[in-house]
């Protein structure tokens, strides 16, 4: 009796280790080599086709539950937002609000209808602000078949529920164990391989082995997101020496730019896991890592970098300057640190598409690993990535100036608002300072207009101005 | 943040609101979701501090007024419905064709109406009277820094001379809308929704 459940026994091992063999060798094999030499054997695109499919119909199949049962009504989500933004400039609505008045504006006086502005722009940031939302997943014109983006669900047919089951099973069972595994080995060969070239003398083939190891590891990881990067205007890409900047919206954003070319990282520098990696990448080549203590000194950060692009041999930094991840929906406020350091600003615009995968990490809901969990197990990430011309600093502009036309640049390139908020407001309170300029610019209208400056910008509590 | 929008607001209340404030249904459902992406707290309110972390009303110099012109007397947290009740003095006037089951009396957002929330912003101690002290108050808040005492002094007195006609030295609502009797309130005080 024993020995037969023995023999079972070891025919049990055996078949799983014959199953580990082919699951290692398939995964090498049609994956792992692909995947480092920077071919595709196209399995992914049929994937991402077929996808494209599935969700169209789901798509057309919920638009017709709706229509038959009209009394749910589900509202669809507005790209414009709720309500329609009026008015001018503050100038131009006390102007209106006063106009039974005999006096002029330049004038100056006070009426009681002034407050009528502020009343009215109040409540429209109350039931719709620009800011707010920046930091909350993009809601999606339809639904996509992920748990995660059901809002405003209701049963609709049977054969919807059992393709949303379908996919569940699909993705947890079949791609997410594939993620997890190329993951590690894409982390794991990163960290050994680097450490390898370490070793070797500085010479010109030591630099182009640690790119290519670098390179090998970065497009393992994206081969363990599903990711599907479409790369435009190459001729632009970051060069040495240079300093690439581009809107941020998670972490992912570095494995998606360092598939197509080496940068030096910037960051603080981590314990762990990630204090592993950082050490055993900065063995093969220079890469910034900054303690935490340093990094309130803006002076010692701002010469640390000039020092890197000042060596022109160096690979091109790579700076988010929001600082902070967005949705990707508008780009936020630029900090001008990175624009005072000098050297050739090369803009790069990242877009997701959000069908496929809610790409954006909100640090204050999620942490890294459940964050990495949720990439790990959506469809699939595809993005859009746009090179910029190299843009310098002109004659008689400051560093702010630079920043939001470079901002501007990215933000129209890549479909996305161009805002001029700060994207620190995720975490802390605005600063006292922008209400003061409101009360600024009204007491020059109760005050009158004399002596003081034309108003030619667009001013308004919309349209603040600022600065850093 | 979309979230259990539709499933948490029963039909009923939706109803009740349309009756009382006029919005339609799909505004109540979408500014549903809008009140529930502000509470950050999850339990249904919102306090003040909710309605601080949006921005552009931080830096509103009438952010506070407006702020609490949401709480009824003496409290810290309003609902939903206490929400609609406040928003839908905004809602332009010309809205109420379109609702023919609007209340039989005089709804939320007609002129009247509009100017009173007007009048109970600058009304401080809510005593149905704007005293010198409470317009001072509020005009410093317009202001901040910028002019000084007399001269702010003065606008107020101004004020009150022009618009007070009983001879008490303060603004009831009477006078305060014999003053205004020219603004255009129906457009100033109306936010248009794009459906």
């Amino acid at each position: 009796m024993t020995d037969r459940c023995e023999g079972g026994m070891e025919d049990l091992w055996n078949i799983a280790v014959l199953l580990l063999q082919v699951w290692l060798s398939v995964m090498i094999g049609l994956i792992m080599i692909p995947a480092m030499f920077g071919f595709s054997l196209g399995v992914t695109s049929v994937y991402i086709q077929i996808l494209v499919k599935i969700l169209e119909w789901a798509t057309l199949r919920i638009q017709r539950g709706h229509r038959e049962q009209p009394t749910l009504p589900v509202p669809a989500p507005l790209p414009n937002g709720l309500i329609q933004r009026e008015g001018g400039s503050m100038e131009q609505e006390m102007g209106e609000l006063r106009r039974y008045r005999t006096q002029s504006i330049s004038r100056g006086e006070f009426a009681l209808s002034d407050s009528f502005y502020f009343y009215r722009k109040g409540l429209e940031s109350i039931i719709d602000d620009q800011v707010t939302q920046r930091f909350s997943s993009e809601e999606l014109v339809s639904w996509n078949l992920l748990t995660r983006t059901n809002h405003n669900f209701h049963y609709i047919s049977l054969r919807l529920t059992v393709i949303w089951g379908l996919g569940v099973v699909v993705r947890y069972s079949v791609l997410f164990p594939l993620r997890i595994t190329l993951a590690i080995i894409g982390l794991s060969w990163l960290v050994i391989g680097t450490t390898l070239v370490g070793f070797l003398p500085k010479h010109r083939v030591t630099s182009w082995l640690s790119e290519l190891v670098h390179l090998m590891c970065y497009r393992i990881c994206a081969r363990g997101l599903s990711a599907t990067i479409q790369y435009h205007n190459k001729e632009n890409k970051p060069q040495k020496g240079g300093i690439c900047v581009a809107n941020h919206t998670s972490p992912i954003d570095i494995v998606i730019l360092a598939n197509d070319g080496c940068y030096a990282m910037v960051g603080q520098s981590h314990g762990g896991l990630m204090g592993v990696i950082q050490r055993s990448m900065v063995r093969s080549c220079p890469h910034v890592w900054f303690e935490r203590s340093e990094m309130r000194d803006r002076h010692a950060v701002t010469s640390r970098l000039r020092a890197h692009v000042a060596a022109k041999t160096n690979l091109p930094i790579l700076i988010f300057p929001e600082g902070t991840c967005i949705n990707n929906t508008s780009v936020m406020m630029f900090k001008k640190g990175s624009f005072e350091i000098g050297g050739t600003i090369y803009p790069v615009a990242i877009k997701y598409d959000p069908r496929f995968g809610d790409a954006f990490w909100n640090s204050a809901k999620y942490n890294m690993v459940s964050y990495l969990l949720r990439m790990m197990t959506s469809w699939a990430i595809v993005v859009n990535v746009w090179y910029l011309p190299p843009m310098n600093i002109q004659e008689g502009e400051d560093a702010v100036e630079f920043a939001n036309r470079v901002k501007s640049a990215i933000a129209h390139k890549g479909g996305l608002l161009d805002m001029a908020w700060d994207g620190s407001l995720k975490r802390y309170k605005v600063k006292e300072e922008f209400k003061e300029q409101q009360q600024k610019m009204y007491s020059s209208m109760v005050v009158g207009m004399k002596g003081r400056k034309p108003d030619t910008s667009h001013t308004g509590l919309q349209d603040t101005q600022i600065l850093e | 943040m979309g979230s259990r929008a539709s499933t948490l607001l029963r039909e009923e209340e939706i109803e009740e609101i349309k009756k009382e404030t006029g919005f339609s249904h799909s505004q109540i459902t979408r500014l549903y979701s809008r009140f529930t992406s502000l509470d950050k707290g999850e339990n249904g309110t919102l306090s003040r501090e909710d309605f601080q972390r949006i921005p552009e009303l931080a830096i509103n110099p009438l952010g506070d007024r407006i702020i609490n012109a949401f709480f009824p007397e003496g409290e810290d947290q309003v609902n939903f419905r206490g929400f609609m009740r406040t928003l839908a003095h905004f809602r332009p006037i010309e809205d109420n064709e379109k609702n023919k089951d609007a209340a039989a009396s005089e709804p939320l957002n007609s002129r009247t109406n509009k100017l009173l929330f007007a009048f109970r912003l600058y009304d401080l101690d809510r005593d149905d009277k704007i005293s010198r002290d409470e317009l001072l108050q509020v005009l410093r808040m317009m202001v901040g820094v910028n002019i000084s005492d007399d001269q702010l002094g003065s606008i107020a007195d101004r004020t009150i001379q022009e618009a007070d006609q009983n001879g008490d030295n303060s603004i009831s609502f009477n006078e305060f809308i014999k003053v205004l009797e020219k603004v255009d309130v129906e457009q100033k005080m109306s936010i248009r929704f794009l459906h």
